[in-house]
């Protein structure tokens, strides 16, 4: 291979980090990271899922998710996966899946296994069952928790009834 | 006279609340009494049992965490039981939505684990609704004080579902050890991740 040729491929890995070999980046983060995620900052709201490979109605609403956000402008509406697996299957399990699935959405994976440190963070009434979906725009105090699956139609409704307000 | 039996009644709501229709029960709670079917074909009534109190469980088949928590919950019977906190595990996932928590299925998993606690059937969902669990493994521990059932805990386990060695906070068997020596409960609430009970589609 010659100096121009690894250098277009450098060039074009740049562009396209997807193209490389991990496909998806996974941020892992702590209870702490969580409370960064949600004192986000700016006029934008935020769509966080919580979801894990081991949840049947998680993995079914995740094509939902895929599909809407791309129908947004990304300054406007910034959707984050946060993966509840567990932390001895992130290799085995999650990393597989989100190839697999080719799931371009940021996915941040738990790393704190007491997950009573951060539940009650997310909102007060969640009990801690999955999927649960949090929509938040802090600059408009607006907030609103949708523990169950949501369809495309339903993600779609509450994401535009919010960001009217 | 009529005086002094609303006057007790009073009291009795102000000591121990009762929990509204649709409220989850909470820690100091009276608990809701339940009649359901268990895989041995028998009715297992809590107000009937003479124990000290239960742990009861919401449980599943298939919810990958409460397999995680399979082990977990055979101790706590085997180690609870014989000191009068027997676990009574209750599945009330729709069979509809999740057909591996059928009463079936219920049936075959005990027998082939060899299930000593009682694995009851909550076909109707109501006793969930009416302790307001949401998802599998839910733990609530109950006692039993002059015949009435008091909610003494609600919540997780323990906190590490990945792993049972790494858990430093044992809530359900800290809350029965608790109340076996007559202390109170340290901790009587904590939210844990897990699979949401599939209730039946209206």
């Amino acid at each position: 291979m010659n100096g121009a040729r690894i250098f277009s491929l450098l060039f074009i890995l740049m562009l396209y980090p997807s193209a490389g070999l991990n496909a998806q980046k996974v941020e892992y983060i702590k209870a702490e990271d969580l409370e960064r995620i949600l004192a986000g900052s700016g006029d934008k709201l935020y769509v966080v899922n919580f979801w894990a490979t081991w949840c049947g109605p998680c993995v079914k609403e995740l094509p939902h998710f895929q599909k809407v956000a791309a129908a947004y402008d990304p300054s406007k509406v910034s959707f984050l996966l946060v993966s509840l697996d567990f932390p001895s299957q992130f290799e085995s399990k999650l990393l597989p899946f989100l190839k697999k699935n080719k799931i371009t959405l940021p996915v941040a994976a738990m790393t704190e296994t007491d997950a009573n440190l951060w539940i009650g963070r997310v909102d007060q009434s969640w009990q801690g069952d999955i999927p649960a979906t949090l929509f938040f725009n802090n600059a408009r105090k607006v907030r609103k928790f949708n523990a169950g699956a949501l369809d495309e139609n339903e993600l779609r409704s509450i994401i535009d009834n919010l960001i009217r307000t | 006279m009529k005086k002094t039996a609303s006057f007790l009644l009073i009291s009795a709501l102000v000591l121990s609340r009762v929990a509204m229709a649709g409220e989850p029960v909470k820690p100091g709670d009276f608990a809701p009494d339940f009649s359901l079917k268990s895989v041995k074909g028998e009715t297992v009534s809590l107000s009937a049992g003479e124990t000290k109190g239960y742990i009861v469980v919401f449980y599943s088949n298939v919810c990958p965490m409460a397999v995680k928590y399979e082990q977990r919950i055979v101790e706590l019977n085997n180690e609870f039981a014989p000191k009068g906190y027997p676990v009574v595990a209750v599945n009330s996932n729709d069979k509809d939505v999740a057909p591996g928590d059928s009463y079936d299925e219920m049936k075959k998993l005990a027998k082939k684990k060899g299930y000593k606690f009682e694995y009851v059937y909550d076909e109707t969902q109501e006793v969930a609704r009416k302790y307001g669990a949401t998802n599998t493994p839910h733990v609530y521990v109950l006692s039993r004080n002059d015949g009435q059932l008091k909610v003494e805990y609600a919540g997780a386990v323990d906190n590490n579902p990945d792993d049972a060695a790494k858990a430093d906070k044992k809530y359900v068997a800290d809350a029965v050890n608790a109340l076996l020596s007559g202390k109170s409960v340290p901790v009587t609430n904590s939210k844990a991740v897990g699979c949401a009970i599939k209730w039946k589609k209206a």
